[in-house]
């Protein structure tokens, strides 16, 4: 079988520095996988050619055997990679409900002036849009502050409600960067396990960042270790993270 | 709790209906017993066009949360090809109330594709640079309807940017828009029920477009352009229409404003720059992105002028205090604080939920 992504001979440069260089991954359907490396590594530089921010200077990109290289970033989400983002990046003025209902902007729909003139399918379909947001919701227990502003919840949920909006997008792959940058192990724990159930439930396939190396241990199934923007080691978890190579450039003695 | 949510956007919107109709009814009892001055009669009219006006620009600037000061451009474009359209037809269309549907119909769609066209390629600059932009295309607007002549006669329409005697007219044409001269003997077909019943329209467009998929398309924009995008929303797309509608709504503004008025020149007082700022003061005094505000903030304003005139020369001091003392009201921490503590609100509610 396919992988989902394919990942060819990826490189990029701004200006004079070479941020990544022959980056190469293929992530099954199904898998969890960690990308893992020190600071200005160029881990989230791949998350940003993946979904399109940045356009690869060379390198071919496949998902679910299209080629998605080159495409805009809606053109990629359409094409089924929804992200989150390092810094948290919700519509903050919008209630919580209504972050998940953008996600779902292109599977629900109705004209303009269906929505203006109130027609039928107006109702009809804001109904299912409703419905299915609180599923979303209820997954990661946000369902009770449905009507809040995103910019009222507490930090954790933040992260969780960015990863419910990225999932209302129905996507084949999710890109997850640092979601557990500024837990407590509680709360880190608790990701796992919300991660461990998407994967499961919603049959996803997952990318994630992370410097917390209990989240990469504890879940991922495979990594691969950047540094300086290129791979520096690449395989099953056990075997990647008792690397001399990677102890010495990431992980200390 | 769903159920809740859209019952409450309801209410809100209701509320805002209601104060308008509520405001309409007192004030025509008012005319009719007679409490109202002349004076005051005729600011109906212009009131309607500015609480449309404010109500549109909110659209560009609160929601779509876009910095636009071309807006009187706008309506200008609105204003002419509404009063066009009624002067030519005049003789032909003799039913008044159906010729000025179809004049403000024409003045929306007019300024709304200039609006596409001019927001195509502006919208792609942000904050201060999309500002001086659209100030900027707001008097190129200004200008070339200034120098802008159009007769007509027996051999149909003429067009010139020269002056009006290059239009090569025959002996019973007309001149129709006489450049900086504008267009006189409009007919004075706007009044304040019309302008009422248009402002009715135009909350009903915005708020309905503000609760719709695409309103929340369009506030997710404003709230985080790279989530959007990262999302699949088409940003380009959804800034084009927040920004054309708004464009348009305020030529329906201008069509209303044209058939006030029996001679329609373009002046800098008029559909300049000021005009633009003061739609913004409207905006911004009322609350970004608070429709009902922006409909309070501009009827005080434009009332205030005229009810302090007695005071001739403390008229504006008066007025730039009000301003300062609206702007602290609505914005200073404090003051939002106190207001909270003492709203009305709380005052109605049993002691028990208060707590």
């Amino acid at each position: 079988m396919a992988a989902l992504l394919e990942v060819k001979n990826l490189g990029i440069s701004f200006g004079g520095l070479r941020a990544v260089d022959d980056f190469q991954v293929s992530i099954n359907k199904g898998q969890l996988y960690g990308l893992i490396g020190p600071n200005g590594a160029g881990k989230t530089t791949v998350f940003n050619l993946l979904t399109g921010v940045y356009k690869p200077s060379e390198g071919v990109i496949t998902l679910d055997s299209h080629n998605i290289t080159g495409l805009k970033t809606v053109e990629i989400n359409k094409a089924g990679i929804a992200r989150t983002f390092q810094n948290i990046r919700l519509f903050k003025e919008l209630s919580v409900i209504d972050n998940v209902k953008a996600g779902l902007h292109n599977h629900f729909k109705y004209s303009t002036l269906e929505g203006i003139l109130r027609m039928p399918s107006y109702f009809k379909t804001e109904k299912a849009m409703n419905e299915r947001a609180m599923e979303l919701l209820k997954v990661f227990e946000l369902d009770m502050e449905a009507d809040y502003l995103a910019a009222n919840l507490p930090y954790g949920k933040q992260r969780k409600l960015e990863i419910a909006r990225a999932l209302a997008t129905e996507p084949k792959l999710l890109l997850l960067d640092e979601p557990a940058a500024g837990m407590n192990p509680n709360e880190t724990k608790e990701l796992m396990d919300t991660i461990r159930f998407v994967r499961d439930n919603f049959d996803m396939t997952i990318l994630l960042i992370e410097h917390d190396m209990k989240l990469v241990s504890g879940i991922c199934e495979e990594l691969t270790v950047l540094n300086f923007g290129r791979i520096l080691a690449q395989g099953p978890t056990g075997k990647v993270l008792n690397d001399p190579q990677v102890i010495t450039a990431y992980l200390g003695e | 709790m769903k159920k809740l949510k859209i019952n409450k956007n309801l209410k809100d919107n209701l509320i805002t209906y209601g104060i308008i109709i509520i405001a309409y009814v007192i004030m025509q009892i008012m005319i009719k017993t007679g409490h109202v001055s002349s004076l005051m009669q005729g600011l109906l009219v212009p009131l309607c066009v500015y609480i449309i006006l404010a109500v549109s620009l909110n659209l560009t600037v609160g929601i779509l949360g876009e910095l636009s000061l071309g807006h009187a451009g706008f309506m200008c474009v609105g204003a002419f090809t509404g009063a066009f359209f009624s002067k030519c037809m005049q003789d032909i269309i003799t039913i008044d109330i159906l010729r000025f549907v179809i004049a403000i119909l024409i003045g929306a769609i007019s300024a709304g594709i200039i609006g596409l066209l001019i927001g195509m390629p502006v919208l792609r600059l942000k904050g201060d640079y999309l500002a001086i932009v659209t100030l900027a295309f707001g008097e190129i607007i200004k200008n070339i309807i200034n120098v802008l002549y159009i007769g007509k006669d027996s051999r149909g329409l003429h067009f010139s940017m020269k002056d009006s005697l290059s239009l090569g007219l025959d002996a019973e044409g007309t001149v129709i828009i006489n450049g900086a001269q504008g267009i006189t003997g409009t007919p004075k077909n706007s009044t304040f029920t019309i302008g009422v019943i248009l402002i009715i329209i135009t909350l009903f467009i915005v708020l309905n477009l503000i609760h719709s998929r695409d309103g929340r398309a369009i506030m997710s924009i404003r709230d985080n352009l790279i989530a959007a995008e990262s999302i699949g929303i088409n940003i380009t797309k959804y800034k084009l229409m927040a920004f054309s509608i708004s464009a348009s709504l305020a030529g329906i503004a201008g069509v209303l404003y044209s058939h006030n008025l029996s001679s329609l020149m373009a002046t800098p007082k008029n559909f300049g720059y000021n005009m633009s700022i003061m739609i913004l003061v409207f905006v911004v005094l009322g609350g970004i992105g608070n429709i009902r505000g922006s409909i309070i903030s501009a009827v005080i304003l434009t009332l205030l002028p005229e009810v302090l005139r007695g005071l001739s020369n403390y008229r504006m001091l008066i007025y730039s205090i009000v301003l300062i003392v609206m702007m602290l009201f609505n914005w200073s921490p404090k003051l939002i604080n106190l207001r909270e503590k003492y709203s009305l609100k709380r005052l109605f509610k049993k002691p028990k939920e208060v707590q």
